[in-house]
């Protein structure tokens, strides 16, 4: 199949489509950007919604089966929003071995959530990557995009109910 | 060209020379969360308050290796003055700024007379922590490109792929494939279009070192790919990074810029015929993508599953044309090769395994970071000389390395010399670097669980040994963990060793069973005391079983 040379309408006006659209123009509207595009969506929107699948799709000529198949086999995509705030948990082994699966299950009694889910309001965010690399700080936890090493229990719940509360007040 | 080079590495030796004094603040990742970007502000900002910016000059530097002390910041490194500060906070720069003329910070300060630093032998990490790796300038002063210039002037591309077959350099991503004899395929199979992949999708759990060479040393990488695609005859190449690594990729993407500019990457490279690009390609957190054939379905915009070998990539790789695939660390030491000969690598490490290795340190161990060895270092010597020993009160009982597709080795093999072939005799295997050190609060067979679990979680789902098995494998491993195993589970959990081990497609599935075996092989007691203890006379029935079947 040849790629597309022109432009499709994106699914609205919104302008985040363009850098989207960028993306593909860079790599020749070729299936095998689909990758990269599906990383420009997700930095763009947060997630990968069911429009922006079918848009890439026909944008790239590219079968939705394919689409859906890279976005829900790669752990980095995510198909639903994520919450006003987020928590990764490393569970990389230096961290697994210097306790944070005690932290993994304190937020989650505490917080009624299990990772890979959002609380029902929508604040908080929990998941759990596979190894942040940096094992030197370990046990790790991200917060909101900040990093923090060797981080305790106590400390962690704290910063989290923090963030939580800082929004309600 | 050449002289360009010199004349360049001239001006920035005359640029550090118009500064009395030097300070290098630590900015790859580990020291980066613990505010090490706030802490050069504060240098910055310092500088210019004292009215010193003519005398002093801050730089941030790569990875200096002590993770376990950072932030860390060096003051005049590279000369006899030098000074290594740890831990430094925001409130210790003036303190820092102000002792530059005269007896350094006692409270803050290292010493950098310890064996962490003493019996490293730094050849892949030589510039890490040293050159800002957000400046091509400092890596051209540091002999940068010089092997690549060299390489593409004054010898034929297998005048190249000889001196790395003769440095006996084997492929740091685990398996240990001689690099030569990879290259000499590539370069001898058929095919008009021909790629170089770097394979920097670091999956391991507690390895971190290729992340380190690409957020410390970015152009070395470049460099190596470019001197790789001279010798095979390939003008494109590709780095497969890890999404999750941001910081690397952003590094990479300056690093092709500026390379792009210096004429050291593109077409005519310094004005010969030779043309070589690159271009970064994201993974996006698949483990399964370290494998080649998986990682090339990924380069092409696919799932990452891996196909059957052969035909391998050296002859049918990416869309079909032969391709190498090496990794960040073999590839980093391309360049030191050529530019200083193969036999000159080959003096270091053992009869099997030359050159260095670099190991990232972590667990319960008092020095985590990263290190660099001669092959040929003693276990013991990593973990208590250089490691600095257990960081908790209490003995090391194992170390894992090789990550999921590796094994524990008891403490009692602390002597072992390591290199590709001891390793795997113990059980385990190099791996990419991984070294976790295990304390006596760890149980093993939680550990093999663990490991169990990522395999079970990362299988692509393609083969069936490899998606059942790891399933049924962690479900056993769970039952001992929740001390309800039996001799059955026992039996069946070494048979599915053996079954997932030797009928899988790739090596995910191949090694998964790698944690079990060992664990059982050296911790065999500690499964024992994982099961229900059985009435008296099932012991019987159980071997009784054993011969029936």
């Amino acid at each position: 199949m040849t790629p597309r040379t022109e432009k499709l309408e994106p699914p609205s006006d919104d302008k985040r489509w363009r850098i989207v659209q960028a993306t593909m123009q860079r790599n020749g509207f070729e299936r095998d950007g689909l990758i990269e595009t599906l990383h420009t969506v997700q930095e763009s929107f947060g997630f990968l919604d069911d429009d922006s699948l079918r848009y890439v799709a026909a944008s790239l000529n590219a079968p939705l089966s394919q689409v859906y198949g890279v976005s829900t086999f790669y752990h980095l995509f995510s198909l639903k929003p994520a919450g006003k705030h987020t928590c990764v948990v490393c569970l990389g082994t230096a961290c697994y071995i210097k306790g944070i699966p005690l932290l993994l299950k304190e937020i989650e009694n505490e917080f009624g959530i299990k990772a890979g889910q959002t609380t029902p309001d929508g604040q908080l965010s929990l998941m759990t990557a596979r190894c942040l690399g940096s094992c030197g700080l370990a046990p790790v936890a991200v917060f909101d995009g900040q990093i923090d090493g060797k981080v305790n229990v106590h400390e962690a719940m704290a910063r989290l109910k923090a963030l939580q509360e800082g929004d309600n007040a | 060209m050449l002289e360009r080079l010199e004349e360049i590495a001239a001006t920035e030796q005359l640029f550090a020379e118009e500064f009395a004094h030097t300070v290098n603040v630590c900015m790859a990742a580990g020291c980066m969360s613990s505010q090490s970007g706030l802490i050069k502000e504060a240098f910055d900002k310092e500088i210019e308050r004292g009215g010193v910016e003519r005398r002093c000059r801050v730089r941030g530097t790569g990875c200096m290796g002590l993770c376990a002390a950072g932030p860390l910041v060096t003051v005049d490194s590279q000369t006899p003055d030098e000074v290594l500060y740890q831990q430094v906070k925001v409130e210790d720069v003036p303190d820092i700024i102000n002792a530059l003329e005269g007896q350094p910070v006692k409270r803050l300060q290292c010493s950098i007379d310890i064996p962490f630093f003493k019996r490293q032998k730094k050849i892949v990490l030589e510039n890490s922590g040293i050159i800002d790796p957000e400046r091509i300038e400092e890596y051209i002063a540091r002999d940068g490109y010089s092997a690549l210039l060299r390489a593409i002037t004054e010898m034929s591309p297998s005048d190249v792929i000889d001196e790395i077959v003769a440095s006996g350099l084997r492929g740091r991503g685990g398996g240990g494939y001689p690099t030569g004899l990879k290259w000499t395929t590539v370069a001898k199979s058929d095919g008009e279009v021909k790629y170089v992949i770097c394979n920097a999708d670091e999956g391991d759990p507690g390895a971190f070192m290729d992340r380190s060479v690409l957020e410390s040393d970015p152009h070395r990488i470049l460099e190596g790919m470019a001197i790789a695609g001279y010798a095979i005859g390939a003008s494109q190449g590709y780095v497969y990074v890890r999404g999750e690594y941001p910081l690397a990729v952003a590094r990479l993407k300056t690093a092709i810029r500026q390379a792009r500019r210096s004429n050291m990457l593109g077409s005519g490279i310094g004005g010969t015929p030779f043309n070589f690009h690159v271009d970064i390609r994201l993974g996006a957190g698949a483990f399964v993508c370290g494998e080649e054939t998986a990682l090339i379905a990924s380069i092409e915009g696919k799932r990452g599953q891996p196909r059957p070998r052969p035909p391998y990539p050296a002859e049918y790789g990416l869309w079909g044309c032969p391709t190498l695939i090496n990794n960040v660390e073999t590839l980093a030491s391309v360049a030191p090769i050529v530019r200083n000969g193969g036999e000159w690598y080959a003096q270091y490490g053992t009869a099997t395994s030359k050159g260095t290795k670099v190991f990232a340190l972590a667990g319960g161990i008092r020095n985590t970071g990263l290190i660099e060895v001669p092959m040929g270092t003693s276990l013991r010597d990593i973990i208590y000389d250089i490691g600095g020993g257990i960081s908790a009160m209490g003995e090391c009982k194992a170390i894992q390395t090789g990550g999921p597709s590796g094994g524990c080795i008891p403490a009692a093999y602390l002597d072992t010399l390591v290199d590709y072939e001891s390793l795997a005799a113990l059980g385990s295997i190099m791996g990419s670097g991984g070294m976790i050190v295990m304390d006596e609060s760890t149980s093993m067979v939680d550990v093999a669980r663990y490991f169990m679990e990522f395999c079970m979680t990362e299988s692509c789902g393609r083969c069936v040994p490899c998606r059942v098995g790891t399933v049924h494998m962690y479900n056993i491993l769970d039952k001992f963990s929740r001390h309800e195993g039996t001799q059955d589970d026992l039996v069946l959990l070494e048979k599915l060793c053996d079954m997932v081990r030797n009928t899988s497609l790739c090596g995910l599935g191949q090694t998964a069973p790698n944690p079990v075996l060992s664990t059982l092989r050296y911790f065999r007691s500690e499964y024992m005391d994982c099961m229900i203890p059985e009435p008296d006379g099932a012991e019987i029935i159980n071997e009784t079983l054993e011969v029936a079947q």
